[in-house]
């Protein structure tokens, strides 16, 4: 623990507080390490939440894909990690913020090596690579992501946020990527915010059929049209 | 202990002997189908007949455990209960730390109690206890929203998967004159007929039902239910060697356990149409949730118990 504290304080920097360096190759043994902390996640959704994956509307085969979600938990990216076939897993990377994944070792070990998150820096005024460059590398390297499209946790009543343009952006430079609507039901009982101890409920994760850019849509047209695709996978609800 | 031991033995490898002739009858139909294809209904009974295969492993292990092994397995199931009640039951987040509480404190006290043989605690623990302590504790949050409704769905939640599913480990707590040791062979007892008759109900209303029991809601029908009752009966009175009862009064508990057995699967039925899905959840391929399994058993079990209790024990 002190350790910890002292290499955060070691290196804060004036300019870029609280952030630590972007991590290195690991070693052998951090592999290992990773992969072993990847399978405890794994069995410990299954064993709290027994996560399920229903796949809707495309299959489990490992294509390079972009899962967009919905975000209502922190846990929403484990979950859709945790359902995700072993080949697929291997090869998908959460698209994740720079500022919450590097704050301190353990979750810079957790989103970097574990997760192998393609990590963001949201600071325009502080970054030194174009956010949209490293997603598409990601993708051109063969990789699968997870994005979550409304940027924040949802924390109001309506389904979904307004989405931001990132996943028009990806749909439009590489149109041949299959865009995957994933809903995430029911983490926000589950684990709401501000509460500690999780909910054992059952959560499951719902892929719906694959959208793409279509020849000169709008980037608004598109963007509402993946929030429909995305908040019909929701299950319904009885009328209130 | 070891005569309830032998016997537990026995009825484990008559079980396998069934399911080893089903599990051989369902490969006959597979080889059947023309290579490189396959039949939907023949892979759905090979399914049930592998999830069969573990249940009885599950149970039979339980069993030979004695009262541990099988307060362990039940609470086990009464936590994936909850889970699958609580899932779909009226909630908010006012009442998190009272559904926390129920899953992380009320199980397992009202699990340990069983296992100490408490009857005169977890016989009132959820019922009283439970009853006005989560109330409170979600009253504090200040939610009044549909106020009601949360925290009787939340209580139901609990007598349902908590408090009926521990009577059945608690049958091994009842002390019954010349019964020493051997109330796992009452489990054993309650679960065969209840599962039997149910399975006999469904053959029967398939075979020669007309008279639906509440149309529109399941198919059950008055004709399977009473063919199933009696099938149950005959089997208790078979049975009657592995309990404390006379062969009259086996086959008369093994019909009263039935017959709530189906009225309890009926009302579970009701409440998963009402929150619109088929199955309670997805943990048993092939036979959908544990709840689903469980329906008919949940509802024998404390009346099986309660009947016990005031005639037989001492």
């Amino acid at each position: 623990m002190t350790e910890s504290t002292n290499m955060e304080i070691a290196i804060s920097h004036p300019e870029k507080p609280d952030l630590l360096p972007p991590p290195k190759p690991p070693g052998a043994m951090r592999r290992l390490a990773a992969e072993i902390t990847g399978q405890a996640i794994t069995v410990f959704a299954r064993a709290i939440t027994a996560v399920r994956a229903d796949w809707r509307g495309i299959e489990p085969v490992a294509r390079p894909r972009v899962y967009f979600a919905n975000h209502t938990s922190n846990a929403d990216m484990p979950m859709i990690w945790s359902v995700l076939p072993p080949p697929l897993r291997r090869v998908t990377r959460p698209v994740a913020a720079a500022d919450y994944w590097l704050k301190t070792p353990l979750r810079a070990f957790a989103g970097g090596e574990v997760f192998r998150a393609v990590l963001i820096d949201r600071r325009p005024e502080a970054r030194t690579q174009d956010p949209m460059a490293l997603i598409l590398q990601a993708i051109d390297e063969g990789s699968s992501l997870i994005i979550f499209p409304e940027g924040n946790r949802n924390m109001t009543k309506d389904p979904l946020l307004p989405f931001k343009a990132g996943l028009y952006n990806i749909g439009s430079s590489r149109p041949q990527i299959d865009l995957v609507p994933t809903w995430i039901a029911n983490l926000n009982s589950i684990m709401p915010k501000g509460e500690v101890i999780p909910l054992p409920l059952i959560c499951t994760v719902i892929f719906g059929a694959p959208i793409h850019v279509e020849d000169g849509e709008s980037k608004d047209a598109f963007l509402t049209r993946a929030a429909e695709s995305l908040a019909a996978l929701a299950p319904e609800r009885r009328a209130e | 202990m070891s005569g309830a031991t032998a016997q537990i033995i026995l009825l484990t490898l008559a079980s396998f002997g069934l399911l080893i002739a089903l599990t051989l009858f369902g490969e006959y139909l597979r080889s059947r189908v023309p290579p490189g294809q396959s039949d939907p209904v023949v892979e759905t009974y090979m399914t049930r007949i592998y999830s069969w295969w573990t249940m009885v492993i599950f149970f039979a292990l339980a069993l030979l455990t004695g009262l541990f092994g099988v307060v362990v397995l039940f609470a086990f199931s009464a936590f994936a209960a909850l889970r699958e009640f609580y899932t779909f039951s009226y909630k908010s987040k006012a009442d998190h730390l009272a559904l926390a509480l129920a899953f992380f404190v009320i199980l397992p006290v009202q699990f340990a109690l069983i296992w100490l043989g408490w009857a005169e605690l977890f016989t009132v623990f959820i019922p009283v206890y439970a009853f006005l302590l989560l109330p409170i504790v979600s009253v504090l949050r200040g939610d009044p929203s549909r106020f009601l409704n949360r925290v009787s769905e939340t209580q139901w939640g609990l007598m349902i998967c908590v408090f009926c599913i521990s009577h059945v480990p608690a049958l091994m707590t009842l002390k019954l004159p010349g019964y020493d040791g051997r109330g796992v062979l009452l489990i054993a007892f309650l679960v065969m007929v209840v599962q039997i008759g149910d399975l006999l109900d469904i053959y029967f209303g398939r075979r020669i039902g007309r008279t639906r029991i509440a149309p529109g809601l399941s198919p059950k029908t008055w004709e399977g239910l009473v063919c199933g009752v009696i099938s149950a009966a005959v089997v208790g009175a078979l049975l009657y060697w592995m309990t404390p009862f006379s062969p009259i009064a086996a086959m008369a508990m093994a019909a009263v356990a039935s017959v709530s057995g189906m009225f309890g699967s009926l009302v579970l039925t009701a409440i998963k149409q009402d929150k619109g899905v088929r199955d309670w959840s997805h943990l048993i391929p092939g036979q959908g949730g544990l709840l689903d399994q469980l329906d008919n058993v949940i509802f024998a079990a404390p009346i099986f118990y309660h009947l016990t209790h005031l005639i037989w024990a001492v």
